[in-house]
């Protein structure tokens, strides 16, 4: 749209015709206060704070309800205006508590700060002030009624913003209170939403109320260890007796690719990192049972008993006899760590994790075909999206939120293919409901395939489309331009290349493939796979990693499901698992292992661990630095934010371990300088080649890290040698998130179907950490069935 | 049923079937009804408008806004649906005027607001009336199930091939729900809060659709002015104020009641001649001329013709022509105090000021006149008002805030002497109670 040009304070400013006055002053740096305006939501004039003077009317209008006009001229801050603002807080301050030294909002607090900037301090009211028994809604969501100023961004963001409606306003007048859907009490999604957009301390979050001062805390920016959207939570923290603990998560950093939005995990679901039964020191199996240890002791028994199965077997198996497992939920530095010693030190190919997507099909299909994949921004923005499979209200809350926001704020089209009648529905403008596991017929049906038309049609659903439905549904979809296109774990290998070819009929179509956690990607792109290596290389063709990494195991190794067969033959002698379950995940029976030699890395006693001969305390993604790369491929900092005294980062024991089986540590993590950061291949050194890796260091000014415990060490050699992963270091580490190009890694392979185990997380599970989380299991919604709540 | 008044300075136009029996659909034909509407059915529809403009009728509902320009700022064309809906949510103390309409002459809104539908092309009109006139929504329900009866609505009315449906819907009582924003919020099953604008409901109002909002007694003057000419009515009054409007005189008055007379009407004639005067020999404090929003006037002041623009000028409003006539008894801080219980109890709550600067005024005012008034108070009762007035989100802050200023203003010394600690001399001297208790 053209721009207009206005005066704001004697001030020439420029901005396109239909900006908010309000918003074109911000964009000038002037700021206009205000409590029920917020970006993104329906429009109030409630507060009458961001009132200002506008020549030639009559009467102080409001900047949030005032769209500019050309040579507008507008006062913001003079004499009038700084009145009805000071009479305003006045007023509101007549009613509102003057708790402030015990409120949660104390000192992040927007009425504090308005009456701080107009200097209502005095009360002209000697009358009491209005009073209304506090709430609680929900094991995380308190009301402090006399303290609400009824902005109504609470009632917006939840009905609005989440699809949830469960906010509402009741009685008139100065009893105009909001209330809860149910009475007395909450029914929603307890995102949490209400709380953060509270200007003022009358939402209140259960897990952080009345435990600390703002002040009092450290607040650090990093990522989510939940779900696989990756949204940066910020977490503040405190020190306790135990080391840091973490006492708040909330979004007040929108830099992230969430901006405002959190859900229940996101934003509570950080006190398993304080659960009583954390583990905080190693157990060594002495006499059958589990007891405590030295680290030192464990390390050397690991170490030990590492490098003998290894050796003994080598002549015939080499280090086949060795399992390893890795995490959804460690970092990137230690996954592609992991893959490394696994197959350097342990000399073992047999690597897995808990597949929850087809990443890998993802690569083989884009092989060579960049910019295909979408970013978790570029949902909020794409004309149109279609949604394969998949609940994102349970599963991607972000994505949700994401492509809820489109919808409503930029009129995207969703289409919605699915088995189920999930709750995007309400938002898409085409909603075909398949048969369950009929999502791949779906695929192959808008590539073109009319037989599979009929496999479509559920007459079990009420809502049942017709033949010309789905047709129609068909010839909208085809004919979106630029539409990002997500699926779930219901389409895998084959399937997923047959939709990335239709993809590829439609102009600028991007793809999202959907795993469940907060590392899957990443894990994936690691090489935590039997068959494949960091980048989707192929072992077959491993001749990068060959130079890179030395002699390497040729054949490929044995999968999740194919190392149980191996330990039920006896035929695995050790299993290695870092911060996975598959035991209590993957109900594999425990028996199966009482043969070999079984290490855990975890916080807690996990099935898992229950059955292992040396268990070590881990510490989590908030106790640690790292990166993880999202569902989308986005590529993000994780920032230690807390620790727990004597947990270590998987990191760390990784590397403890290799040494204590008498490896280079060196040729493991290049730390160090000169010819030593060559990681042992040695080459560099004694050929009189180059060092490749210090000449990379030197190339991008990058200092050679100083430890062997410093994951940015790693960090070096992925955005070295794994593909898509050279992004802007500099950009990395100031919290920004970067897509990653997954068309240049390697060939990849298409992987057995059946060893992808969706999570089935929902809002209120996150597979261990859920567990041992208080607040995911205490929320009522935990129990109920079906969440879901009516729309308005 | 209310007892009718009459004065022989009355002319009757909108009251021409008082008492009449004209509730009876037949009756109401016997007495020109349904005329106008025929004549309009032959009538382009600029030429409505242009009839309306020209007769210098203005909203009745207080803001006195030129009704045949508002008509006029609907769009011809329109893909939603455009509607015509009649403001029956008389709640202003001091105002019964819609009562009567309602109660005596149903038929004159129906026609009316199919006369308007006409006019802005609609086919939907709504009738709202207040949630406390209950038993007056039972003679509009009757008069509307007669109308359909004869063909007057519906499909093809008269003949003409023109379809055109009537509804009424009751309030749920709030007085905020007057203010026409509110009410289509209200019309559409939502709290009764008012709308943001622009976009203004001639453009975007009910359900989204181009919508036409007229007090009632506004659409119960149109009828009469397509048949008697813009000419005719417009001469009735003064200048820019055409013809007749109710006033309804109460309070310290020997015949209170709802008069009609032309625009312009002298307001001290109006107190002493057609009221009557105050009773039992005492004399006139003040007068608020147009509702309880309006600002009050002093003895001094009533010398004054009662159109919109001749008491701007007096620094007050027509308002809604509701008269309120205050005697030498009456303690003018109680008034006050009565007048800002209504304010606060009907505030919507949506915005700061009006919500916490009405309750303010009143828990104020509450003490000040139980006799714990402090002298600050005085002013910050003024502070209050006047940092009200033109910041509220719709002008029911700003019908709270006028009033209160001007008792201040005006009766300063009578808020002092109600200080340390006095009781209210008004009391004390066992007066009667204030009107509008």
């Amino acid at each position: 749209m053209a721009d207009v040009t206005l005066t704001v304070d004697d001030k020439k400013i420029t901005a396109p015709a239909g900006t908010l006055l309000i918003e074109a002053c911000k964009s000038v740096g002037i700021e206009i206060p205000s409590f029920c305006y917020y970006p993104g939501l329906s429009l109030q004039g409630a507060c009458r704070m961001c009132v200002v003077k506008i020549e030639k009317m009559p009467k102080l209008q409001t900047a949030c309800t005032t769209v500019v006009t050309e040579g507008m001229i507008v006062a913001t801050d003079n004499d009038e205006v700084r009145q009805a603002r000071k009479a305003m807080v006045e007023m509101l301050l007549g009613n509102h508590p003057l708790d402030c030294p015990v409120c949660d909002a104390g000192g992040e607090c927007e009425l504090q700060d308005m009456a701080f900037s107009y200097g209502a301090s005095e009360s002209k009211f000697i009358e009491a002030k209005n009073h209304k028994e506090e709430q609680q809604w929900s094991p995380v969501v308190y009301f402090d009624r006399p303290r609400c100023i009824l902005c109504y961004r609470c009632v917006r963001v939840c009905g609005e913003g989440m699809d949830v409606w469960a906010l509402g306003v009741q009685n008139r007048g100065v009893s105009s209170i909001i209330a809860p859907n149910e009475k007395d009490h909450l029914e929603c999604e307890e995102c949490g939403m209400c709380i953060d957009i509270c200007p003022v301390g009358a939402l209140t979050s259960g897990a952080y109320r009345y435990k600390t001062r703002p002040w009092e805390m450290n607040h650090v920016g990093t990522i989510c260890t939940h779900c696989g959207d990756g949204c940066k939570t910020t977490l503040g923290v405190r020190r306790c007796d135990t080391g840091m603990e973490i006492v708040r998560g909330d979004n007040r950093d929108k830099s992230g690719i969430n901006n405002d939005f959190l859900c229940i995990k996101g934003r509570y679901a950080f006190d398993f990192a304080h659960h009583k039964e954390r583990l905080t020191q190693p157990l060594i199996r002495k006499n059958g049972k589990l007891t405590p240890a030295t680290w030192e002791e464990a390390f050397e028994l690991i170490g030990k008993r590492f490098r003998e199965i290894r050796d003994e077997v080598r002549d015939h198996d080499g280090g086949s006899a060795i399992g390893v497992i890795g995490s959804n939920r460690t970092t990137n530095e230690e996954n592609y760590l992991l893959s490394k010693f696994a197959r350097v030190v342990l000399k073992t190919n047999n690597v897995d994790h808990h597949r929850t997507a087809d990443f890998p099909a993802l690569a083989a299909a884009l092989h060579g075909k960049p910019g295909k994949t979408a970013s978790m921004r570029e949902v909020l923005n794409a004309p149109a999206i279609l949604l394969l499979g998949n609940d994102p209200t349970n599963q991607h809350p972000l994505l949700a939120w994401q492509i809820r926001t489109n919808v409503r704020l930029r009129r995207a089209k969703l289409y919605v293919i699915n088995s189920a009648p999930i709750k995007l529905r309400r938002q898409a403008a085409g909603f075909g409901m398949v048969p369950a596991g009929a999502e791949a017929k779906a695929v192959a049906f808008l590539a073109g395939d009319d037989s599979l038309l009929d496999s479509l049609l559920d007459s079990k659903a009420s809502d049942s489309m017709t033949r010309d439905a789905w047709i129609g549904l068909r010839d909208k979809i085809r004919a979106e331009q630029n539409m990002v296109i997500a699926f779930g774990s219901e389409l895998r290998g084959h399937d997923i290349e047959k939709l990335v070819s239709f993809a590829s009929t439609l102009t600028g179509a991007k793809l999202i493939c959907l795993g469940d956690y907060a590392n899957s990607r990443g894990a994936s792109e690691m090489g935590l796979y039997p068959d494949l290596l960091p980048g989707y290389e192929p072992i077959a063709s491993a001749d990068k990693f060959q130079k890179e990494w030395g002699n390497l195991p040729a054949e490929k190794g044995l999968s999740l499901p194919e190392m149980v067969e191996a330990a039920k033959a006896g035929k695995l002698k050790a299993l290695y698992a870092v911060g996975s379950n598959p035991v209590g995940r993957l109900g594999i029976d425990p028996f199966v292992f009482s043969k070999s030699f079984v290490v855990v890395q975890d916080m807690f006693l996990t099935e898992t661990a229950t059955i292992a001969d040396v268990v070590l305390p881990a510490a989590n993604a908030y106790e640690k630095t790292g990166t993880y790369t999202n569902t989308c491929g986005d590529l993000q900092l994780v920032k230690k934010a807390g620790e727990v005294t004597n947990t270590k980062p998987d990191f760390e024991m990784m590397v403890r371990i290799a040494d204590a089986m008498g490896s280079d540590v060196s040729g493991l993590v290049p730390f160090g300088s000169g010819t030593h950061s060559d990681m042992g291949q040695t080459r560099g050194a004694q050929s009189g080649e180059a060092d490749s890796h210090a000449v990379w260091l030197e190339a991008h000014n990058l200092e050679p890290k100083m430890t062997p415990f410093d994951p940015m060490a790693i960090l070096d050699e992925i955005q070295r040698v794994v593909a898509g992963y050279h992004v802007s270091r500099v950009n990395l580490l100031a919290g920004n998130d970067q897509h990653l190009e997954i068309a240049e890694s390697g060939a990849s392979a298409i992987q057995n179907p059946e060893l992808i185990v969706p999570a089935n997380d929902d809002l209120f599970s996150s597979g261990t950490l859920g567990r041992y989380s208080k607040t995911l299991n205490s929320v009522f919604e935990n129990k109920s069935a079906d969440a879901e709540v009516a729309a308005d | 049923m209310a007892s009718l008044v009459s004065h022989p300075d009355e002319v009757r136009v909108i009251s021409k079937r008082f008492g009449q029996g004209a509730t009876n659909i037949d009756r109401y034909l016997e007495l020109d009804g349904y005329k106008a509407v025929q004549k309009a059915l032959a009538m382009q529809p600029d030429a409505i408008i242009n009839e309306v403009k020209n007769s210098g009728l203005r909203g009745r509902g207080g803001a006195g806004f030129s009704t045949g320009m508002k008509w006029s700022f609907v769009p011809k064309q329109s893909a939603k649906p455009k509607y015509v809906l009649c403001n029956g949510d008389e709640s202003e103390p001091g105002t019964c005027k819609d009562r009567l309409i309602f109660e005596h002459d149903p038929h004159t809104v129906i026609e009316g607001a199919m006369i308007a539908a006409l006019a802005v092309g609609s086919h939907t009109a709504y009738i709202y009336i207040r949630g406390e006139y209950r038993y007056l929504s039972v003679i509009m329900q009757k008069a509307i199930k007669d109308a359909y009866a004869k063909g007057f609505l519906g499909k093809n009315i008269f003949g003409s091939g023109y379809d055109l449906d009537i509804y009424w819907h009751g309030g749920a009582g709030a007085y905020e729900v007057g203010e026409e924003s509110a009410l289509m919020e209200s019309l559409e099953g939502k709290r009764g809060i008012p709308r943001i604008r622009p976009p203004f409901p001639a453009i975007v109002g009910l359900w989204g659709g181009p919508t036409v909002i007229n007090n009632a007694e506004t659409l119960a003057a149109v009828p009469h002015i397509i048949l008697g000419g813009a000419d005719w009515y417009a001469k009735l009054g003064t200048p820019k104020n055409g013809g007749t409007r109710l006033f309804c005189l109460s309070g310290n008055l020997n015949k209170p009641g709802v008069y009609e007379l032309p625009m312009g009407y002298n307001l001290q004639k109006m107190i002493y001649e057609v009221g009557g005067g105050i009773p039992n020999g005492r004399s006139l404090k003040a007068v608020v001329p147009g509702g309880s929003s309006t600002p009050v006037l002093l003895p001094e002041e009533i010398d004054v013709p009662m159109d919109f623009d001749s008491l701007a000028k007096a620094g007050t409003m027509l308002g809604s022509g509701g008269v309120v006539v205050l005697d030498d008894t009456i303690c003018i801080v109680k008034f006050a105090l009565r007048t800002i219980k209504f304010y606060q109890h009907e505030s919507c709550g949506w915005c700061i000021p009006c919500r916490e600067g009405t309750d303010w005024l009143k828990k104020t005012l509450t003490r000040f006149h139980a006799g714990a008034g402090l002298k600050k108070d005085i002013d910050n009762i003024y502070y209050l008002a006047e940092n009200m007035l033109g910041k509220t989100f719709c002008p029911l802050g700003d019908a709270a805030a006028m009033p209160t200023m001007a008792f201040v203003k005006k009766f300063r010394k009578e808020f002092e002497d109600h200080l340390e600690g006095k009781p209210c001399p008004f009391e004390k001297a066992g007066a009667a109670e204030p009107v509008m208790a």
